[in-house]
């Protein structure tokens, strides 16, 4: 008998139809992957089966944990199953914990709302949980508070919790995607051990095509409230039937056409750029510590180059960004673009040859300013604005395929690939010689990523354009630049051409990111029909 | 329109237009004193009755109105006009700038309105243009941090980054981008300080420190009113009617500008 | 921790020497001559120099402002014009009226706050809601003083179930109590409403937290949810305006002395006022702006103790 069986649950909200029929089921002792992009109805299915829907939410259908009907039970009865049945972990574990409570006590909480054990205890089986995912005494004791821990650390503890009773299934809902490539192969291997020593069921959600082909035995794709297709995931990843299931696995694939390289002049040259920030005190009286975000780093980007900047969060990609695009100063070694030197007090005419997109599609743009407006905005840096600017922003906009008419609209009227398009047009509009590419395709979905890479890759080709590729998913890096630099703890570690580098990765760090970054064996790729 | 906005809006009218209207034509003059007509109950001649001196409390709710208003509106100008650059300035320049404003602005909320109404009479002696400046300097924090937290939240979107790399400076980047977004914010606390404003005039002149006669208003009219309010409770009760259905208004104009302005409200219709 | 009360205890220090200059400044640099200002017009010569001799003003001006702050370290206020008595014992006695009426006014507030506003919170877009958020808005609007009159004609004058004015004494605490019942209930029921509010959309903000949905996930209720997580949550921007309503209350207490008559440092300052007694609004106006200082400071010590982060960061 299945451990939990899904039969046709539909859900509305408001009377919006937003999961249709759904249907699966999760052995004892598997895990289950759901995969589909944003907005396809996974997390709902999550929230549907634990009876958290918002109000306003009408479910039908049928769901069966351990024979037992989930979704005809009282409120009560619900929340005698949550955290001791079914238990779930969140997307975001900086915010997932509450911050005015130590952590044990947050563990041993689970305990005491189903078991009515007494404080003490219910804090010596936490402590044991702690240890189990990771986190042992001395280095973690009980009375931590969530703010003394980082991302992967909370994301433990998230996990200690759901998994306090040994529940016989645990969702997990994008429990890595705000995580480091290699906090999350540590996360993952976890949650593989868990399911394995506790034999309970896991429902894996996520985004990730390759973070499901390396862990579930079964998968499902998702896509607007339905589920298209389902089977055990070799098979299904092997044989894409459906065509969404193909065009997932396409654009997660997806190389777009090489640029060749004219002449190599130097364009851009990093020479021992360093700059370090005071921390605060540890204690009263101490030192202020001091972080060398950027230590000594040197390199040469080439015109027409198109160069990757990768490393782990707080690796200093931010702070070298920064500084390359003249918003803040170095203390030491110097940035030149074209020759002439990159400082915060840099001409306007040379910040015409460097422009930027940035990663997040939403809060890059002012919500009060239509289009035209917003793409016409570097032309600031020109001594007068040319005069024929509404036809160079429509030319711009055609550029990166959208319509000219688009220039009187407001950016809500958009979605986050053609906001991601928009940035790109107004990095165009001054004809730099150098585009920062700060995350600029990590929060799109795989199909519009794939997209997006294509027209970055036409316009370098069109334009002659450099671009300085910063990511930390490798796997977007390999499709699109000639060259990687991997930065660690504020240095360069290691650089090379990209395939050669990911291929044979000399440095320990590189070893560790790649053999990190979850992929889709290569040979489940090549027997496409 | 949400029926709390509409009450709003017309509590708030009335007492605008009748301020609007004393400037021209009240019922009766507010300086004439008729001791025969004291204390008259509202009846078809006097609609809301008279007072100690005879004189017609209506009239004297309407110039009350415009004193109360005017008052307020000023020392919202007040704060706005030096609140609002100065949160832009902390905003846009973390560091002692920012640091002097804050301690600036906790010094100043040390002395609540009333203090710095006393110590203004007690060098200048009273009258309403204390109570415009001692509620005007109270306005100044508050709208110094509404700003500054609104303007410390964009400063870490990507647009104002984009707009530097752009190549503007960062008070370009204020008046274009930064005041725009927080408008709402400011209309909101706005209508927020006005109310607010009118109780404190009120208090002021309750207790002396603010509008002097013969200029009536609503806070004195009660202070006058307190010593006979057994004989005839309506001199005390029509100016405190006045007060709450002025404030009343502009709070619910308040929330209801805030609703209908906030994007976040706006998207899940 | 400590590094955070050292902070703290600092910007006390120098809150309250910015505040004694500016009130230094006001009252005893801008008039000029204070000796002669108090005199009035028609002094003559030889009275001002007098007064001039005795407050102590022929020394250079930071002189003074030392002397004034020495003096107020070890209690000494000085002499009241208008009274010839020290003006520290004036004050004393003011205080332990006023002192007791707003902190009567902010525990009822608090008191009638907390429930209120977890009601509202907790039943959120159904009736109990409306009624909380209906009343509440009424009762922003109603200013203090005028409540309290309204209090006066129905409790005292029409139903005389409480005492319609004066205060007793705290030689007998019941009859002093029973003197500060009407005050601090107009006091406190505005302020209440203003605090409920505040709560209520505290906590619905906290409601939407992440967290919140951890704990229904482990199996909390809602109500669960409600008391064991949001709550201490949204005592934060709680506090804040906690904090500041202490400062409404001290000057609201001050305005609606004069309603009940009430002998407290309200009726004090008007007097000085009046008689142009700089000596004693000197005195009064750092003593209350002393006090909103404490009291932000005590609020910031709160913080602390609610919130962990507060304690390690500094």
């Amino acid at each position: 008998m299945s451990l939990l069986s899904v039969t046709d649950i539909t859900v509305s909200i408001h009377g919006t139809p937003l999961l249709d029929r759904v249907s699966f089921a999760v052995q004892p002792g598997e895990i289950f992957g759901l995969v589909g992009e944003s907005g396809s109805g996974k997390s709902l299915t999550a929230l549907a089966l634990m009876g958290l829907l918002p109000d306003g939410a009408i479910t039908t259908g049928h769901a069966e944990l351990e024979g037992l009907d989930l979704l005809n039970q009282s409120e009560k009865a619900l929340c005698a199953l949550r955290g001791n049945r079914i238990g779930m972990i969140f997307q975001e574990p900086m915010t997932a914990l509450n911050p005015l409570m130590t952590i044990g006590d947050q563990v041993a909480e689970t305990l005491m709302v189903h078991r009515a054990m007494p404080r003490a205890q219910a804090l010596a089986v936490a402590r044991e949980k702690l240890d189990r995912v990771g986190l042992p005494e001395p280095r973690f004791p009980l009375r931590l508070y969530p703010h003394e821990l980082s991302g992967g650390q909370r994301q433990r503890v998230a996990i200690a919790l759901a998994i306090a009773l040994k529940p016989a299934l645990l969702i997990a809902d994008e429990p890595t995607t705000a995580l480091d490539v290699t906090t999350q192969a540590q996360i993952l291997d976890l949650l593989r051990d868990l399911v394995e020593d506790e034999g309970m069921g896991l429902m894996l959600i996520t985004h990730d095509l390759a973070v499901v082909a390396g862990l579930a035995t079964h998968t499902a794709v998702m896509q607007t409230g339905q589920i298209v297709e389902e089977g055990l995931t070799e098979q299904l990843f092997r044989a894409r039937a459906h065509p969404y299931t193909a065009a997932l696995f396409a654009a997660s694939a997806h190389q777009p056409a090489r640029v060749a390289i004219g002449t190599p002049e130097p364009l851009l040259v990093v020479d021992h750029a360093t700059r370090a920030y005071a921390l605060a005190r540890p204690s009263a009286f101490a030192r202020r510590p001091v972080l060398h975000a950027v230590d000594g780093v040197s390199f040469t980007l080439h015109q027409g180059e198109s160069l990757g900047l990768v490393g782990s969060s707080g690796c200093g990609k931010s702070t070298l960004t920064r500084a390359i695009l003249g918003l803040d100063a170095l203390q030491g070694g110097e940035i030149r673009l074209l020759g002439k030197r990159v400082s915060p007090a840099m001409p306007n005419a040379m910040r015409a040859d460097v422009q930027v997109v940035f990663q997040d599609p939403y809060g890059s743009f002012n919500p009060r300013w239509r289009v035209d407006r917003l793409v016409a905005e570097p032309f600031h840096l020109m001594p007068v604005p040319p005069p024929d600017w509404r036809e160079r922003v429509a030319e711009a906009l055609v550029e990166v395929g959208l319509h000219p008419d688009d220039r009187r609209k407001y950016i809500h009227e958009f979605s986050g690939g053609q906001r991601q398009r928009i940035a790109i047009a107004r990095a165009l509009i001054t004809r730099p010689a150098l585009i920062v590419l700060d995350e600029a395709v990590s929060a799109l979905d795989v199909r519009i990523r794939a997209q997006v890479l294509d027209l970055l890759a036409a316009l370098r080709k069109s334009h002659g354009l450099a671009y300085l590729f910063i990511s930390h998913d490798l796997s977007v890096v390999r499709a699109i630049t000639d060259r990687v630099l991997v930065m660690e703890a504020g240095q360069i570690v290691e650089e090379g051409p990209t395939e050669a580098l990911f291929e044979a990765p000399r440095h320990e760090v590189t070893r560790r990111l790649v053999a990190a970054t979850p992929q889709i064996p290569i040979d489940w790729m090549e027997t496409a029909r | 329109m949400k029926p709390g906005l509409a009450i709003g809006a017309l509590l708030a009218g009335v007492a605008l237009i009748a301020a609007l209207v004393s400037l021209v034509w009240t019922p009766y003059d507010v300086t004439a004193l008729a001791i025969s007509q004291k204390l008259q109950t509202p009846s078809a001649v006097h609609w809301f009755g008279t007072d100690h001196f005879g004189r017609d409390i209506g009239a004297m709710l309407m110039v009350g109105a415009r004193t109360s208003l005017a008052v307020a509106l000023v020392a919202v100008g007040i704060g706005m006009g030096l609140g609002v650059p100065l949160g832009l300035l902390a905003a846009a320049r973390p560091g002692w700038a920012d640091e002097l404003t804050m301690r600036g602005n906790d010094l100043i909320f040390a002395f609540p309105s009333l203090v710095i109404a006393i110590l203004i009479t007690a060098v200048f002696g009273p009258s309403a243009i204390n109570a415009i400046i001692a509620i005007g300097i109270f306005n100044i924090p508050v709208f110094a941090r509404v700003t500054r937290a609104g303007a410390l939240s964009l400063w870490t979107l990507d647009y104002i980054r984009a707009a530097q790399v752009a190549g503007k400076g960062r008070a370009r980047i204020s008046v274009e981008h930064i005041v725009p977004n927080i408008a709402n914010l400011l209309i909101v606390q706005g209508t927020i300080q006005f109310s607010l404003g009118i109780l404190a005039e009120a208090g002021l002149s309750y207790v002396g420190l603010g509008a002097q006669p013969p200029l009536p208003s609503w806070g004195r009219m009660l202070a006058e009113a307190q010593t006979m309010v057994t004989l005839a409770p309506h001199v005390a009760i029509f100016p405190g009617l006045a007060i709450v259905a002025t404030v009343l208004g502009l709070n619910l104009l308040g929330d209801g500008l805030r609703d209908a302005l906030d994007p976040r409200l706006r998207r899940e219709r | 921790m400590t590094r955070y009360i050292i902070k703290r205890l600092l910007s006390l220090v120098a809150s309250l020497l910015a505040a004694s200059l500016v009130i230094f400044a006001v009252i005893e640099v801008i008039p000029g001559d204070p000796a002669a200002y108090m005199l009035g017009m028609n002094a003559a010569p030889d009275t001002v120099a007098a007064l001039r001799e005795s407050l102590g003003l022929n020394v250079s001006l930071p002189v003074r402002y030392a002397n004034w702050l020495a003096g107020m370290v070890t209690g000494d206020f000085g002499i009241s014009y208008t009274y010839k008595v020290p003006v520290a014992d004036l004050v004393q006695a003011r205080l332990l009226i006023s002192l007791p009426l707003a902190g009567l006014a902010l525990l009822l507030s608090t008191l009638i706050a907390v429930p209120v506003g977890l009601l509202a919170a907790s039943r959120r877009g159904r009736w109990p809601d409306y009624a909380v958020m209906g009343g509440t808005q009424l009762g922003i609007a109603v200013p203090n003083f005028w409540f309290a009159m309204l209090l006066v004609l129905a409790f005292a004058l029409n139903w005389r179930i409480l005492p319609a004015g004066g205060f007793p004494g705290w030689s007998d605490p019941l009859m002093a109590v029973r003197a500060l019942v009407l005050p601090s209930v107009a006091l406190a029921l505005p302020q209440a409403a203003i605090l409920a509010r505040v709560l209520r959309s505290a906590l619905i903000e906290t409601l939407g937290q992440d967290y919140i949905r951890t704990a229904r996930a482990k199996g909390l209720t809602g109500s669960q949810a409600l008391v064991r997580h949001a709550l201490r949550n949204a005592m934060i921007p709680v506090l804040t305006i906690l904090g500041m309503q202490f400062s409404f209350l001290l000057a609201g207490a001050i305005i609606i002395e004069n309603v009940f008559y009430i002998p407290g440092l309200g009726r004090l300052i008007f007097q000085a006022i009046t008689q142009r007694d700089l000596i004693v609004v000197e005195s009064v106006v750092m003593i209350l702006v002393f006090a909103v200082i404490l009291v932000t400071f005590l609020t910031d010590l709160a913080y602390a103790a609610v919130d962990p982060r507060l304690r390690t960061r500094g």
